[in-house]
């Protein structure tokens, strides 16, 4: 399997991936200080601005599977994946509209938080504690996939190294304390991909342009382009998988761990609401450019070296169009923001689980173990360590299923869970704790399950038939069937819905100035 | 590819089961122990919960939840909370009895005794039901019957009496700490009143005095001061929550030095290092403001020379760390600990007062940390976490 000479000058690549690891590993050292914005005067001023917030929600929210995996999976299945980026975008307007602002109003940092405040009760947070780091766990998997993929195609080296080598990055860079919510390197990271792949695409249009644009050659009946946008390897009920994915995608990113904490940087309700739509054009913007590496990879590269993912399709299609240095170059460039990419995205995700697991799950049990004594850095990068190491194992073991599926299933278990629990706790006066429980169990029992059977394979006839396509892409069961637990064990049980429930929600829902008596004026 | 497969599938078994084992074992260490041991823990666990629901006093929920646990300590087959107006909780079989409780506790109430009803003086329909007899034992707190603790089963021993006796004298005892806990927060409110009011007079007279001296040389700075005064004097004596942002706190500080500095000049030099991710954390209302005027007077009051104040926030995650450091006078650090553990009322309300009500916002983990030495300036830094159950803004 000789990538090396297909994907550009190895060289080249390698300096670029060097690149980024060592400039992400100083900002992530230097990053006290560059969050220390050092000013005599004015605190009001110094307000992250909305423009900035959601530059730094896209930087850590585009991940390895939105820069190689959605040209990937356009190539390999075809237009009819063109839904995928709009899913990924259009979950932040289903944020915006339902739960942006009564989040941010209620104060809560994290969805525990949320959940605890909300319904008041410790269970409830456990388990919500629970599917953060499942849900963390199943989005980091195609992250270090996709790294170990990066760097094999440019570098040449066996995936797993590639994989070891941005764990140990990742983890050095976590624990060190770097990447934290630092606004300031998130939002350059944004504008860092969009450049990483937008230059490229415009390059690579340009020569298609000069080339005389040819189409991909396909012998398919109904014209020469319509032909091309059918799949290599068309699934079965592609309109049920459709809109079980968009369904996943519009009510799963509201679930995502690393999503609502940069929320919470918001000055108030109506400032995060001003961010997510500036998130959802920033997204839209960078979401623009994959599909342009999908298509041009139909014409370019008609059939994948063997034993290569079409997640690569991104990395190999610059050397495929023009030999030379200027593919070196491409390649490189693109290799270097696929691998920021993973950095940002994994580092995000990685604090985010890890802060879940050393606080609610590992601090106060080691408190009570050594009395109280070992220092809370200690705990917490114990923490990062499992946070880490679950899914670096997990993914060289399940290599077989593509990037942008298994951040679906991601998608798909968030929306089944916490999807439910935000919204109906938002909107709903009789959510009670226990329906509120059985939704989490419901949704989160169905939607792991089909997860985990996916991934393992079971049967080995995965992706075929109703079965295999209910498995591939449960949200559309998944989704309505925890809401309607939620709900009719919410009404079956009035006497676990917490008191104070009422106050609660006209604290979400009417604007600071209200509540707090806070003028605005000064 | 089947074969491959399972392969994996055993590994990732392995390493889990092996990951999983590891944990358990480091998280749980336990060592054999005795039946009699066994079951002092066990007793002992079971007046951990019950204290639990006791904590806020004899409320109806609380009662009942410490009912269940103090039936299982005495063994009887119902037990009943009642105070001076009706019966609070009953837990166990023969709920039809509840009704007749509060009158059977009457006598207890009022003598403060002990009393043993037989099955002579229970009267029950019922021929299968186990409540036969009962045992009333008195609630105490400060030295008034507020409540009876009541056993039911077939019959009555010494042994059970005793026990109900001991179990209600250990609720007096949690009721008492309860009302104590209650004092404290009334105390501490009162505090923060009279930190509200308490701008000291000190400090107007000198604002005041720089301001005058700013009147003829330079008008449109004293009118800026007065206005900073003014907006000063609006926010320390706002009503509203024990609650602010951080934004609110550290803009009302920044009111405090503009002041302070027309006083001192250039003598004062202050730093500010805020990370703007935690403006939104939630701090308890005029938390930081005394720990900055202690910085003030200890660096630049006590010396000769300038005063080199730094204020930062940082963000830690979910957490913020506030740090408040000055290069003055600093102080024995014998002091600041009986200052802190409320031993003495030295000159500053503000430490003592600040650090109680973190912990009471927070938890004691997020109790103040001063670093001094004579000579060496003083150093205060607290943290506090981004979200806390029950700590919002106003309301």
């Amino acid at each position: 399997m000789n990538l090396a000479a297909t994907a550009g000058n190895p060289d080249w690549g390698l300096i670029a991936v060097l690149f980024v690891c060592i400039v992400t590993l100083i900002v992530g050292s230097l990053g006290l200080r560059l969050s220390r914005t050092t000013s005599d005067f004015y605190v009001a001023g110094r307000s992250v601005t909305a423009g900035w917030n959601a530059s730094a929600i896209g930087g850590e929210y585009l991940s390895a599977a939105s820069f190689l995996g959605v040209a990937g999976i356009v190539y390999s299945l075809g237009t009819e994946m063109l839904w995928l980026p709009v899913g990924y975008t259009i979950g932040y307007l289903v944020l915006l509209v339902l739960v942006a602002a009564p989040l941010r109003r209620s104060g809560a940092y994290t969805i525990p938080d949320f959940a605890e405040a909300r319904l008041q009760s410790r269970p409830i947070r456990l388990v919500s504690s629970l599917l953060v780091v499942g849900i963390g766990w199943l989005y980091l998997l195609p992250q270090f996939q996709g790294a170990g993929l990066a760097l094999a195609t440019v570098t040449g080296a066996p995936p797993a190294t590639g994989s070891l080598v941005v764990a140990t990055v990742v983890l050095a860079n976590v624990a060190a304390g770097g990447m934290r919510s630092i606004t300031l390197v998130q939002a350059v990271q944004y504008w860092l991909k969009l450049a990483a792949i937008a230059i490229p695409a415009f390059v690579l249009l340009w020569l298609w342009l000069r080339q005389g644009q040819p189409l991909p050659t396909v012998s398919q009946p109904g014209g020469p382009f319509a032909g091309a946008g059918i799949g290599f390897q068309p699934r079965e009920h592609p309109v049920y998988a459709t809109y079980s994915t968009i369904l996943a995608l519009c009510f799963g990113t509201m679930g995502l761990p690393h999503v609502l904490v940069r929320f919470y940087t918001n000055p108030d309700g109506r400032a995060a609401r001003r961010t997510t739509v500036i998130v959802v054009g920033l997204l839209g913007v960078f979401y623009l450019f994959p599909p342009i590496f999908g298509m041009l990879g139909r014409t370019y590269l008609p059939t994948l070296p063997d034993g290569t993912r079409s997640d690569s399709v991104v990395l190999l299609l610059p050397s495929a169009m023009s030999p030379g240095t200027l593919g070196d170059i491409l390649s490189a460039v693109l290799a270097g923001g696929a691998f920021a990419a993973f950095l940002s995205t994994a580092s995000g995700l990685t604090v985010s689980v890890a802060g879940v697991i050393d606080q609610d799950l590992l601090s106060g049990r080691l408190n009570r173990r050594s009395g109280g004594d070992l220092p809370r850095t200690h705990s917490f990068r114990l923490a990062t360590l499992v946070a880490i190491a679950i899914p670096y194992a997990a993914s060289w073991l399940t290599p077989s299923v593509s990037l942008a599926d298994t951040v679906g299933m991601a998608f798909a278990v968030a929306a089944s869970t916490f999807c439910p629990l935000l919204v109906l706790g938002v909107w709903w006066r009789r959510l009670s704790v226990t329906g509120a429980l059985a939704g989490l169990a419901v949704g989160g029992i169905s939607a792991i399950g089909a997860s985990v059977a996916t991934v393992v394979g079971i049967g080995g006839s995965t992706g075929r038939g109703w079965i295999g396509s209910l498995l591939a892409q449960p949200a559309a069961l998944t989704v309505p069937l925890a809401f309607i637990t939620a709900i009719l064990v919410s009404l079956a049980t009035p006497g676990s819905v917490p008191k104070n429930a009422a106050r609660l929600l006209v604290r979400l829902h009417a604007p600071e100035e209200v509540t707090t008596g806070r003028h605005t004026d000064t | 590819m089947p074969t491959l497969s399972l392969l994996q599938l055993i590994v990732a078994l392995v390493v889990s089961v092996s990951l999983a084992s590891v944990m358990v074992r480091l998280l749980r260490r336990r060592r054999f122990v005795s039946p009699v041991d066994r079951a002092t823990y066990e007793t002992l666990h079971t007046v951990s919960l019950a204290t639990r629901s006791l904590r806020d006093g004899l409320t109806p929920e609380g009662a009942s939840k410490a009912t269940k646990h103090l039936r299982s300590m005495l063994g009887s087959s119902a037990v009943a909370i009642t105070d001076t107006a009706t019966t609070l909780a009953w837990d166990g079989v023969g709920a039809h009895h509840r009704a007749d409780v509060r009158a059977q506790a009457e006598p207890v109430l009022t003598s403060g005794r002990t009393l043993v009803l037989t099955e002579r003086d229970m009267t029950c329909s019922d021929p299968d039901c186990p409540i036969r007899s009962a045992i009333f034992a008195p609630i105490v707190a400060d030295e008034r019957v507020v409540a009876t603790l009541a056993a039911f089963g077939r019959s009555t021993s010494a042994g059970l009496v005793r026990a109900t006796e001991e179990l209600a004298r250990w609720i007096s005892t949690q009721i008492e700490l309860a009302e104590l806990g209650r004092q404290r927060t009334r105390v501490m409110e009162a505090e923060l009143r009279a930190l509200r009011a308490q701008i000291s007079p000190h400090f107007i007279y000198n604002c005041l005095a720089a301001i005058a001296s700013f009147v003829r040389t330079d008008p449109d700075r004293a009118r800026e001061l007065l206005l900073e005064f003014a907006d000063f004097t609006r926010y320390a004596f706002r009503r509203g929550g024990a609650y602010t942002t951080l934004r609110d706190e550290l803009q009302n500080i920044e009111r405090y030095l503009a002041l302070e500095k027309a006083r001192f000049g250039d003598r004062l030099r202050v730093q500010l290092t805020i990370a703007p991710e935690v403006l939104g954390v939630a701090v308890p209302f005029l938390a930081i403001q005394p720990l900055v005027e202690n910085a003030v007077r200890h660096g630049i009051e006590g010396k000769v020379g300038d005063g080199f104040i730094t204020i930062s926030a940082a963000d830690v995650g979910s957490h913020a760390e506030i740090t408040i450091e000055d290069d003055g006078t600093g102080s024995d650090p014998d002091t600041i600990r009986a200052v802190l553990a409320g031993e003495s009322a030295r000159d500053s309300v503000g430490l003592g007062n600040v650090d109680a009500r973190l912990r009471q916002a927070f938890g004691d983990e997020y109790g103040l940390v001063v670093e001094t030495a004579p000579g060496a300036g003083t150093k205060v830094s607290f943290r506090v976490p981004k979200f806390a159950p029950g700590v919002t803004l106003g309301g």
